[in-house]
């Protein structure tokens, strides 16, 4: 016997969760295996389609209108325009996102006080858009020295902001442990949880809103870094913005970053609600089958534990996901073993500049129009299996700002193909 | 590195791959040697942000502190004295399936609380005497177990309760679980023990026409919860199996070391596990498979033993144990027979269901929510994927009390914002809590199983 469903998702990042959504939605019956928590945790949030050119042009205004001049093997290409807009608009139905509204990209303040290209992002962070001209006052927490708010200003009004932005430090109210975790502060102004203000017990938010004020010019609108709440961040979002007379949004940060936690639990619900079962905490180690995967293993502290399927889509990630790993010898794909192209010498792997055009940022699996996998001789490795987001090749994420939109595109096209062929 | 030089480990599945085993590095010692593991930390911090105590305490540092920082400061300073937050850990094991990079974290805190027990606890102090008692509960539920009634009254007798906060920091807040007058294993014995059980599983297996002679067989690690506390639990397990065919047995069994991990006995654990897994890996070497229906018992054998003991056959057993209804969803053809079945009576009601923080380590936390989900007559909603925060005997001391309330605080919301007014939880700790948060009467997924399948 095996643990067995119709469409089998191996990874639990944005390409996983969206591939067995849209495979759910379709009607077929749907499990996810994901080995550890989802690298969403690792995100900012924000969800990119194509901020710039693979030749570096940009901030790109309309990414939908730059994907018919990406290079043919782009995973863009390969799924079409159509389905990538269909897509987004699956996304935008089982998220509360915002920039649905229009295909242009929103720019966004970053922590780092850069400004982003991105296609969608999350309600907290709306009030802070860059293309409009309130001004901004960014508060940072002495502790969190990851978002420093007066540099993030200064550098936001070098990049020419139409706005005058200002950033001040304050000590979270309560003096929390140097290094207290991004869901200490979370948890606090959700339960809005006292806090010692000289000597004097408070409600967080309030006190919150107490070492603020005093700091506020003229300033319609508020940063803080993502710390407002967990569970109910519009509640906090909403509650400091009355007691500051100012629209407060959260600055994007780097790992681990509570928006990216948002959006994966919002993701997970999604596929809850679709009806299809998933699974974290155990990889898979190995698969049995020739030109079709019959099944594959799960490894439980020994156990090989059988899960079967008549469909397959592998959504492991790339290098940092460890969908896709190197040694000295060569790259492989680990789990089914899928060709990923790369040169013989690893010296043509990389560039020697740091910030260069780096052969292995775009290393993946090659596919055919289908998202299947294709062999070193170009023919499909196997039948029943399609590949999804950053194990794929072909783009390089970190370039063109593409990551969100090619995982939720390939994870759309191959979740929905696998569901027609898998009932 | 050198190019001469490649590791002989995976970093990223230092907890599956059989290349490093942390007690084989030094064959003459008994230190573990954390390194690799420790090396392949890069700081992203997604451990700290899965720590249910950090989420509410501000003194506690955090998994990512406990374990590989801690871990590098002990090496390079001879003198280093393990911090004594690690005793706020809850040994919850969230860091676990939380780092992208395979970290053995829970190992991590398990050594190192362990360190910081033998060497720099007094073994006079209130405290290490309390926790010594609380750790090995099996020990006074065995007691217990023989006069029951009069331990029923004496653990819940106001006054002496206040005199146990008192003098030795148990917390008065919370009711002692009630003991079973019949314990699991006196009804087991009563009941026939194994040749009952094989009698039955044959004549399961002739009316489910397969064959009388297949070897279906299970040894049924039940704990101390199931046997002392609530024996309807095992007697559920023990209905189940045999009406899937399986051969039942019970064998001779210590605590799983679950509540001395937390605390850090590691002696205490040892011995415990040198029982279990000689008894266990008896019946393995004959085609046995151990079954648990507590989740933290099945992880002690799954995860902890091999991680933290060198004793012969631990492997075996570890590949061999499961979850009693994981193991029925990987050999039988269960969701079929949920869906064919409904549930009327006692236990035809809306669940709010809570995930143990050890089932979500072994990829269960979903297992019943799916699994029910197709039975007719029920209902069942998931309240979420907070930490219930009593986590075994932590939410028992005095001090930890409100830390314990405040991490569960998530979890009985949710629970009072679900349909159902029942509770449905595998950990019997977890239970505790939630009915103590909520005042919901607690059932077993087995239980469940069994009036859907059985009765």
């Amino acid at each position: 016997m095996a643990i067995e469903s119709e469409v089998l998702v191996v990874g639990g990042g944005l390409a996983g969760l969206t591939s067995a959504i849209a495979a759910a939605r379709e009607g077929a019956d749907v499990r996810l295996v994901s080995y550890k928590q989802s690298t969403l945790r690792h995100a900012s949030g924000l969800v990119d389609l194509l901020g710039y050119t693979p030749d570096g042009e940009g901030p790109l205004t309309d990414p939908y209108a730059a994907m018919a001049d990406l290079p043919a093997s782009h995973p863009y290409r390969t799924v079409g325009v159509d389905t990538v807009r269909e897509a987004m608009s699956m996304f935008d139905e089982v998220t509360d996102y915002e920039g649905g509204h229009t295909d242009t990209n929103a720019l966004l303040p970053t922590h780092g006080g850069t400004v982003k290209p991105t296609a969608r992002y999350p309600r907290g962070a709306a009030a802070g858009i860059a293309s409009d001209d309130r001004d901004v006052l960014l508060v940072g927490i002495e502790e969190m020295t990851d978002f420093d708010a007066p540099h993030a200003a200064a550098h936001l009004d070098a990049a020419g902001v139409p706005f005058d932005v200002r950033g001040e430090t304050i000590r979270f109210p309560g003096d929390l442990r140097a290094d207290a975790k991004v869901t200490r502060y979370a948890k606090l102004l959700d339960t809005d949880g006292e806090v010692a203000v000289r000597g004097r017990k408070r409600p967080a938010r309030e006190a919150l809103a107490a070492r603020v004020n005093p700091l506020i010019d003229d300033e319609t609108r508020v940063g803080f870094p993502s710390i407002l709440g967990d569970d109910h961040a519009d509640e906090v979002r909403r509650d400091l913005g009355e007691r500051l007379g100012a629209d407060v949004f959260e600055v994007p940060m780097g790992p681990p970053s509570l928006p990216g936690l948002r959006l994966e639990d919002a993701l997970f619900e999604a596929l809850d609600e679709s009806g299809a079962s998933f699974e974290t905490g155990n990889p898979i180690v190995d698969y049995e089958g020739e030109d079709v995967i019959e099944r594959v293993f799960m490894e439980k502290n020994g156990a090989r534990i059988p899960l079967s399927a008549d469909q397959y889509v592998l959504a492991t990630g790339g290098l940092v996901g460890k969908g896709i790993e190197s040694d000295r010898e060569g790259v492989v794909e680990p789990v089914f073993g899928c060709h990923v192209p790369h040169s013989d010498d690893r010296y043509d792997w990389f560039d020697t500049d740091v910030f260069g055009d780096h052969p292995f940022a775009g290393f993946g699996v090659e596919t055919d129009a289908d998202l299947r996998p294709l062999a070193a001789d170009g023919t499909v490795e196997f039948d029943n299996l399609r590949a999804a987001g950053g194990v794929l090749g072909g783009y390089d994420f970190a370039a063109e700002k593409s990551g969100s939109g090619v995982s939720i595109a390939t994870g759309y096209a191959a979740g929905t193909s696998a569901a027609a062929e898998g009932q | 590195m050198s190019d001469a030089q490649s590791p002989d480990f995976d970093p990223v599945e230092p907890n599956t791959g059989e290349d490093f085993e942390p007690v084989e590095v030094f064959p003459d010692s008994d230190d573990f040697d954390l390194r690799p593991g420790a090396d392949s930390c890069y700081k992203c911090s997604t451990c700290d942000t899965n720590c249910p105590v950090a989420e509410v305490d501000d003194e506690f540092p955090g998994p990512k502190f406990q374990g590989p920082e801690q871990w590098r400061l002990k090496q390079t300073d001879d003198d280093y004295e393990i911090d004594d937050s690690v005793m706020s850990c809850s040994n919850c094991m969230r860091c676990d399936n939380a780092c992208p990079s395979g970290v053995p974290l829970s190992q991590m805190h398990n050594t190192a609380r362990g360190e910081y027990v033998s060497e720099q606890m007094d073994k006079l102090s209130v405290e290490y005497v309390r926790n010594r008692i609380l750790a090995n509960y099996r020990t006074s539920a065995w007691f217990a177990s023989k006069v029951p009634r009069l331990a029923n009254f004496a653990m819940n007798f106001g006054p002496a309760r206040w005199v146990m906060e008192k003098t030795m920091g148990i917390t008065s807040e919370r009711d002692f679980p009630e003991f079973a007058q019949r314990t699991f294993r006196e009804w087991w014995a009563d009941r026939g023990g194994a040749d009952a059980s094989r009698r039955n599983a044959r004549e399961a297996r002739e009316r489910r026409g397969e064959p009388a002679e297949a070897d279906k067989k299970v040894a049924y690690f039940h704990g101390c919860y199931s046997n002392y506390n609530t024996p309807e639990v095992g007697k559920a397990m023990v209905h189940v199996f045999e009406h899937f065919g399986y051969e039942v047995v019970a064998p001779e069994q210590k605590c799983s070391g679950t509540p001395m991990f937390a605390n850090g006995m590691l002696d205490d654990a040892r011995r415990h596990a040198e029982v279990n897994v000689s008894s266990m890996s008896d019946l393995v070497d004959q085609g046995y498979d151990a079954i648990a229906s507590c989740t933290s018992c099945s992880m002690a054998l799954r995860q902890e033993y091999p991680e933290l003991f060198d004793i012969d056959g631990i492997e075996d057993v570890a590949a061999n144990t499961f979850e009693a209804i994981e193991y029925l969803r990987i050999h039988e053809d269960i969701r079929d027979e949920i869906r064919a079945a409904d549930v009327s009576g006692d236990l035809a009601d809306e669940f709010a269901y809570h995930a143990p923080c050890h089932a979500r380590n072994q990829g269960l936390d979903r297992q019943a929510v799916e699994l029910f989900r197709d039975l007719e007559g029920v209902g069942i909603e998931d309240v979420g994927e907070s930490c219930s925060g009593i986590s075994g005997t932590y939410g028992w001391k005095e001090e930890k009390y409100e830390k314990s309330m405040e991490i569960g605080d998530e979890m009985f919301d949710h629970m009072e914002h679900a349909e159902g007014s029942t509770g449905m939880t595998e950990c019997p700790t977890c239970a505790m809590q939630m009915e103590h948060g909520t005042g919901y009467e607690i059932r077993h997924p087995l239980e469940l199983l069994q009036a859907a399948l059985v009765e």
